[in-house]
């Protein structure tokens, strides 16, 4: 029995503690602004994508020419976001080498193609807004939903330096950066609806295919009903 | 159309082909009353041949390689044209066959489709259900996610835990210490082409089997009892087709209007169809948070989490999850019923048919959940698991459903069945 | 078939068919022999060429070779703390416990599962108080013994615990010796892979200091 209740301490602690990983499911996270049919805060997020996550994070699998689908040309495309050269039918690729990164940042940062899929949408909002200062961090940094994150705050020149205060477990803003907490937001906020898009660039010719789908299918059914009634009118 | 006519004659001289068509569509006669639940046998094969053909597209774009498996999924959702239809039907197609499939079975329960003549029909079946358990298990295994790989991981596992040759089994399963690319190349090779065939052969058993002795219907009347002196026919008999073929016709366009909503407006369903986690690829060294198996499989593992293990061996688990899933063949020998039909059975079959339905259901619930998400009970249930005491219940309901049977419905009061069909 | 043979298989079988085979024992017994030495033979031919089939599907050279044991350098270990590395493609971890967990080990005898390690997952010169060739250094595989995920580590010591490994799947845990807490899925402590030291700071893990 004592046993049982070292456990069940033991489980309350951890379940308690905001330093443990598995605790993080139960962390709150900020609903993020998906509108992928807004093309302008696609391509916002793109530039901000294209810019700051992938000199580390690769997008494998998604081409730079499919972003003509949120209304960039392929001139755009070339001029804007293909920093490095390269053929706008190249997929997001990243030079960085994988054993430097390991010894950087203590893991590979993770392919970002279907990233969104795999956390959600919101856990990326939040996360991108949530790092805090931590000096027991080796990189400085540690984050609100992903702690002892290997990734250093990529973005902290734009939203400054925010600390966690270990009472309300809220973030305060102790160093103002270049942009406003609202212009910050809304920088994530495209990211990340750049980041859905990206996850899954044919959700909205699915989802508008799927009511003309729908629709024949319906037709279809009074047909097939109209059918069977005039077979089985001999049936009783 | 003489030229046509003529063409059939040529070929009936060659193969049988205006006798099989006779035999199982325009003079095989169906019972007249069947009702909605028999609509999920065509609805089967229609699952099943959209599944070998989406697979077949598959197929031409996808790699059985732990290098190239994921990256080769994304290709077909990105880069192939109409990839991503393909393969969400084929995603959504692998968890509706199983909700076809179990409503096919539980009509069986319903109107005792497994009793004399039917054993054979019922035990085909069971084969079928096992071998698309086996089928969904080793394509679970191909788009290489960490679901992916964990699950696959567990289950293999599960066989290491047979006593003795256990570990050797797992290891000539895996073809590695370890699920690598040894394992998914063959579970691959077992995905689309081994248990296809076997589902195949099985399926024309089914079918040919349940033409042989003839359909089961709602009331559970053989209907060949009674035929027209003068044809033969069964009174209460009607051609399969053009009666039931344009009736399971209208059956087919609504499921296909449920599997064009799922398709095109919610594939993942929510991460029941299509995880989360499997969109992080395999990674051998890191376990997802929370291992559960597709919703499907969920009511077994449950049974096999519920079941303590016997000093350290997870093997009576194991066990327990099998018989579980084997006890469906027992039925027709198991159910001294007389009579077919829940119609004119008892209110104790009812009974214990509804509380093996809300065990089933509430065993694939707690399966797809951590044992803890409910807490512990107090010290006087020693502390245990709620949600693991509710499963061991439930486990206990489930197998008391088949264990207790010949008992009950031998006891249940039953009321007298009609000569012929009702409505 | 001749005409004559065929005369025969009828006269068997009518035979056959009237529950007296022993009428005509001489024809009987010689299809029966050969139906019984060719279905016999047949069959071993069948269970031979089904060996190679079989075998087939056991691990390959490849597979084997990736299993051969792998040389660590644990000289840059800081105490306190872990590293992972990767034998059959399972995680292997070693620990560098301090001397406070190590002395810490011996408190927790009364919540373990297997305190005394009988069930063998361990090579016998680990079978001691630490489970370890040496006391600070403790080499375990990172796969938990329930259904095989890999524990993660929880080494943040606070009044109830010691630090240790929580298992994600189904929440076993274990200290820092790998042994497993009473009351956890997982029924024995983790595997302690055969492993030897080299050097005082290299390890080779999957060969034993008697095979060498």
């Amino acid at each position: 029995m004592k046993t049982i209740n070292y456990m069940k301490k033991v489980l309350l602690i951890l379940s308690l503690s905001p330093l443990l990983a598995f605790a993080s499911q139960d962390i709150h996270l900020d609903k993020a602004p998906v509108d992928v049919s807004n093309h302008e805060s696609l391509q916002r997020g793109a530039r901000t994508f294209v810019n700051y996550c992938l000199n580390c994070h690769s997008a494998n699998y998604m081409r730079y020419n499919r972003l003509m689908e949120i209304g960039l040309t392929e001139k755009q495309i070339k001029d804007n976001l293909l920093l490095a050269g390269g053929k706008v039918g190249d997929t997001m690729t990243v030079a960085i080498n994988k054993k430097d990164a390991m010894k950087w940042f203590g893991a590979t940062p993770p392919d970002l193609s279907v990233e969104v899929r795999a956390r959600g949408a919101d856990w990326v909002y939040t996360y991108m807004r949530g790092f805090y200062r931590d000096n027991t961090r080796s990189t400085g940094w540690n984050n609100t939903v992903f702690d002892k994150v290997g990734m250093p705050h990529v973005l902290y020149e734009l939203q400054g330096e925010q600390e966690l205060n270990h009472e309300t477990h809220q973030l305060e803003l102790i160093k103002p950066g270049r942009l406003s907490v609202e212009e910050y937001d809304t920088l994530i906020g495209d990211l990340t609806n750049f980041m859905a898009y990206m996850a899954e660039p044919a959700k909205q010719q699915r989802n508008q295919l799927g009511w003309f789908v729908l629709l024949f299918l319906g037709v279809l059914l009074v047909l097939a009903y109209k059918l069977k009634k005039a077979y089985w009118k001999d049936i009783h | 159309m003489n030229y046509f006519t003529k063409l059939i004659g040529w070929v009936d001289e060659r193969f049988p082909l205006t006798s099989n068509v006779k035999a199982h569509l325009t003079e095989y006669y169906a019972p007249k009353n069947f009702n909605f639940w028999y609509f999920f046998g065509s609805l089967a094969l229609l699952v099943l041949v959209l599944q070998i053909i989406t697979g077949i597209f598959l197929t031409m774009h996808y790699k059985p390689s732990a290098e190239l498996a994921f990256a080769s999924v994304e290709y077909i959702m990105r880069d192939v044209p109409w990839g991503w239809l393909i393969r969400y039907m084929h995603s959504t197609g692998a968890s509706l066959f199983f909700v076809v499939v179990y409503l096919h079975m539980f009509r069986g329960l319903l109107y005792g489709s497994y009793r004399n003549p039917r054993e054979l029909i019922w035990l085909f079946g069971v084969g079928i259900f096992l071998a698309l358990m086996g089928e969904a298990f080793f394509g679970y295994l191909l788009p290489w996610g960490q679901m992916s790989y964990w699950g696959a991981q567990v289950i293999t596992n599960l066989f290491a835990t047979v006593p003795f040759i256990g570990p050797d089994i797992a290891e000539w399963l895996r073809g590695d210490y370890l699920i690598s690319d040894a394992t998914l190349n063959r579970f691959f090779a077992f995905h689309v082409i081994a248990l296809p065939l076997v589902i195949l052969g099985l399926v024309a058993a089914h079918i040919i089997a349940l033409h042989e002795v003839g359909s089961n219907n709602p009331d559970g009347v053989e209907i060949k009892k009674l035929k027209d002196k003068k044809t033969g026919i069964p009174l209460d008999g009607i051609p399969f087709h053009p009666y039931y073929s344009v009736k399971d016709l209208v059956g087919v366009v609504v499921f296909l209007m449920v599997f064009a909503a799922i398709i095109f407006f919610a594939p993942d369903m929510g991460g029941y169809f299509l995880e989360a986690n499997n969109f992080v690829p395999a990674n051998p060294l890191v376990t997802p948070a929370h291992i559960a198996p597709t919703w499907y499989f969920t009511p077994y593992y449950s049974i096999l989490r519920a079941v303590p293990p016997i000093g350290i061996s997870q093997f009576p688990g194991v066990a327990a999850m099998g018989l579980s899933v084997m006890a469906f063949a027992l039925l027709p020998w198991l159910d001294r019923s007389p009579v077919k039909s829940i119609r004119y059975k008892g209110n104790l079959y009812k009974a214990w048919l509804a509380a093996f339905v809300i065990s089933f259901f509430i065993l694939g619930y707690l399966g797809t959940i951590p044992a803890d998400t409910y807490g512990q009970f107090g010290a006087w249930l020693g502390k245990a698991d709620i949600a693991t005491v509710i499963a061991r219940i439930c486990s206990v309901v489930y197998f008391a459903f088949f264990v207790l049977m010949p008992w009950y419905t031998k006891k249940d009061k039953t009321k007298p069945v009609p000569e012929r069909v009702t409505g | 078939m001749s005409d004559k043979q065929n005369d025969q298989y009828q006269a068997g079988s009518q035979t056959g068919a009237s529950c007296q085979p022993s009428q005509s024992p001489q024809v009987n017994l010689e299809k029966r022999n050969f139906l019984i030495a060719t279905s016999a033979v047949g069959a071993i031919g069948c269970a031979v060429v089904a060996v190679p089939f079989v075998k087939s599907m056991t691990p390959s050279e490849r597979a084997k070779a990736a299993g051969a044991p792998v040389e660590i350098d644990i000289s840059k270990l800081p105490a306190g703390e872990m590293m992972t590395a990767e034998w059959r493609g399972q995680p292997v971890w070693i620990i560098h416990r301090t001397d406070e967990q190590v002395a810490k080990l011996a408190n927790h005898g009364t919540q373990l599962s297997d305190p005394n390690l009988e069930v063998p997952q361990q090579p016998d010169y680990c079978k001691n108080k630490e489970r370890a060739i040496k006391p600070k250094y403790a080499v375990m595989l990172g796969v938990c013994t329930h259904l095989g995920c890999s524990p993660g580590q929880n080494f943040v010591a606070t009044a109830d615990w010691d630090g240790g490994f929580i298992c994600a799947c189904h929440g076993s845990k274990f200290d820092l010796s790998g042994r497993v807490f009473k009351g956890s899925p997982a029924p024995t402590n983790l595997v302690i892979p055969p492993h030897k030291y080299l050097t005082e700071t290299t390890l080779l893990i999957g060969e034993d200091g008697e095979v060498a």
